[in-house]
């Protein structure tokens, strides 16, 4: 018996996600870093795609699949696109920016590593060590039925604020 | 012993092989016979003229030889290009268009994917394409590719609201998002006790059908929306400084997506692969449904570029007006009347 197969003998050791989470991770974090030190607007928010599309394929391997379709759809299609627009729209300089200055790199790292140690030790906390199991596939029957039945105050009070953001930008936005 | 049975002795990697070979044939070969058939033929019929007539007969090799000589070109980059991003863009375009095609079915075991988010994925990969727009625009270093694609960008937002909720109209009726139970909701469905033809939901979602139609001519950016492509004041926009290989990837794109475009609003609005009085299940659907929905296809892509051909250009203002001024709210009414409709019978 192969050493993989000894592996994935063990119900609990899932090989082939482990493997692919390795290396979705890898190339997230590295197209992380190279969104905050690229000097060009454009190409970080090119970078900050390659970050989101490894979001959608970590929920891929999670079974999640409509979560996954969504953050492709919100994220890649609609909310980069419109940071790319806006940028483009504004000043859409070829090269490195010289408005992409030094001086709140230090101020950022400090909320970055304040950020990180929040959610670290959340996560730790949480789920300590236990081990968590893959269900079977998420179906979208299961994730409206929950949307709709459980969650429903929460699902309306975000469509509410979501509502009330739409509003204040057209109020913003309005000369007269 | 049926099709699926045959299918399901392969391994997973010479189904995977079988699905991309055909994958690739469904959006290069429908393709190219849109180029021949619209672009080639019917708009020279409609010009009274003949077309290309020397290439092959009736000059259907046309589109190998202008294939050729897009080769050949020497592929330019600008020299203040972005050279990754200005290289890069006209493949993220066409990998969105690959990505769409894999949720028509063309029948009861030929599809690619069969998920049940269906409709739901090809919407959401279709819009990484305003990505690779952009990138071409930007990457350019050109003030009119810039415009262009910001031109572009401006209209797929607006009229990929009036797509999706036009879907959703469609989604309801059917009550899955699965591209495959779609067609068999079509083929099962009654109109007034009547199913002689199953109820394809051009007949109850009308509306949606011809918002779908009006925002993928959008989408598509032809004609009356060629705003972003404007010949005579962006010199084709984005697509400016692209030569050769590059520029043959957008062409084919252009038509490509086309058609890709066709196909998912056969399958949500024109029965997809079924035929009344055969059963939409039954194995000959295999073989059947692909010519059936290269029918539609061609059927729906000539309403396009009957169009293109016919209308003249939309001014900026007047096409961001009929996506959020008339197209976005009659969709939303659609969606309401569809949804009491559904709970009441």
């Amino acid at each position: 018996m192969s050493l993989l197969a000894a592996l994935s003998a063990d119900a609990d050791l899932y090989v082939a996600q482990n493997v692919f989470f390795a290396v979705i991770a890898v190339s997230m974090i590295y197209s992380a870093v190279r969104v905050v030190t690229t000097g060009n607007v454009v190409h970080a928010a090119l970078w900050l795609v390659v970050v989101l599309a490894g979001v959608a394929a970590q929920f891929i391997l999670l079974g999640s699949e409509f979560v996954a379709v969504t953050q492709v759809l919100v994220y890649i299609g609609a909310v980069v696109v419109l940071f790319l627009f806006g940028v483009m729209l504004t000043r859409a300089s070829l090269g490195d920016d010289e408005s992409v200055g030094d001086e709140k790199r230090g101020m950022a790292a400090v909320v970055g590593v304040l950020l990180f140690a929040v959610m670290a030790i959340a996560l730790i906390d949480s789920f300590e060590d236990g081990r968590l199991v893959i269900e079977t596939p998420q179906s979208v029957n299961a994730v409206s039925d929950a949307i709709f039945s459980q969650y429903i105050v929460a699902f309306e009070a975000v469509s509410v604020l979501l509502l009330a953001a739409l509003i204040g930008a057209i109020v913003v936005a309005r000369k007269d | 012993m049926s099709t699926a049975q045959v299918f399901a002795e392969l391994a997973y990697w010479q189904q995977t092989g079988i699905r991309l070979g055909a994958g690739l044939a469904a959006v290069l070969a429908v393709a190219g016979a849109l180029v021949y058939l619209h672009l080639f033929k019917a708009v020279s019929f409609m010009q009274s003229r003949l077309g290309p007539m020397e290439a092959g007969p009736y000059g259907s090799l046309q589109l190998l030889a202008e294939i050729g000589k897009h080769l050949q070109k020497e592929d330019i980059f600008p020299r203040k290009a972005d050279k990754f991003v200005f290289g890069a863009a006209p493949f993220v375009v066409l990998a969105s268009t690959f990505l769409l095609v894999v949720v028509v079915p063309a029948g009861p075991d030929a599809w690619f994917v069969n998920s049940e988010l269906g409709i739901y994925l090809g919407l959401a990969v279709s819009s990484v394409s305003v990505l690779g727009i952009l990138m071409a625009g930007w990457g350019s270093s050109n003030k009119y590719s810039l415009l262009g694609g910001l031109r572009a960008t401006g209209q797929l937002i607006a009229y990929e609201l009036p797509l999706i909720l036009a879907v959703v109209g469609v989604v309801i009726q059917a009550g899955t998002m699965n591209m495959a139970d779609i067609v068999y909701a079509q083929a099962n469905g009654e109109i007034f006790g009547l199913g002689v033809v199953g109820n394809p939901y051009i007949l109850t979602q009308g509306v949606a059908f011809i918002i779908f139609l009006i925002a993928m001519q959008a989408e598509l950016a032809q004609a009356p929306f060629d705003m972003p492509v404007a010949e005579s004041e962006l010199v084709t926009g984005y697509m400016t400084e692209y030569s050769g290989m590059r520029f043959l990837l957008f062409f084919i794109g252009e038509f490509a997506t086309a058609g890709v475009f066709a196909a998912v609003a056969s399958v949500l609005f024109l029965g997809g692969w079924y035929i009344p009085g055969i059963d939409p299940g039954a194995d000959i659907m295999n073989l059947l449904g692909p010519l059936v929905m290269l029918v539609k296809i061609v059927g729906l892509t000539f309403l396009v570029f009957w169009t293109r051909f016919t209308m003249p250009r939309f001014r900026e203002d007047q096409l961001q007006r009929l996506a959020w001024k008339f197209l976005i709210p009659i969709a939303l009414a659609n969606i309401v009347v569809t949804g009491i409709l559904k709970v009441t019978f």
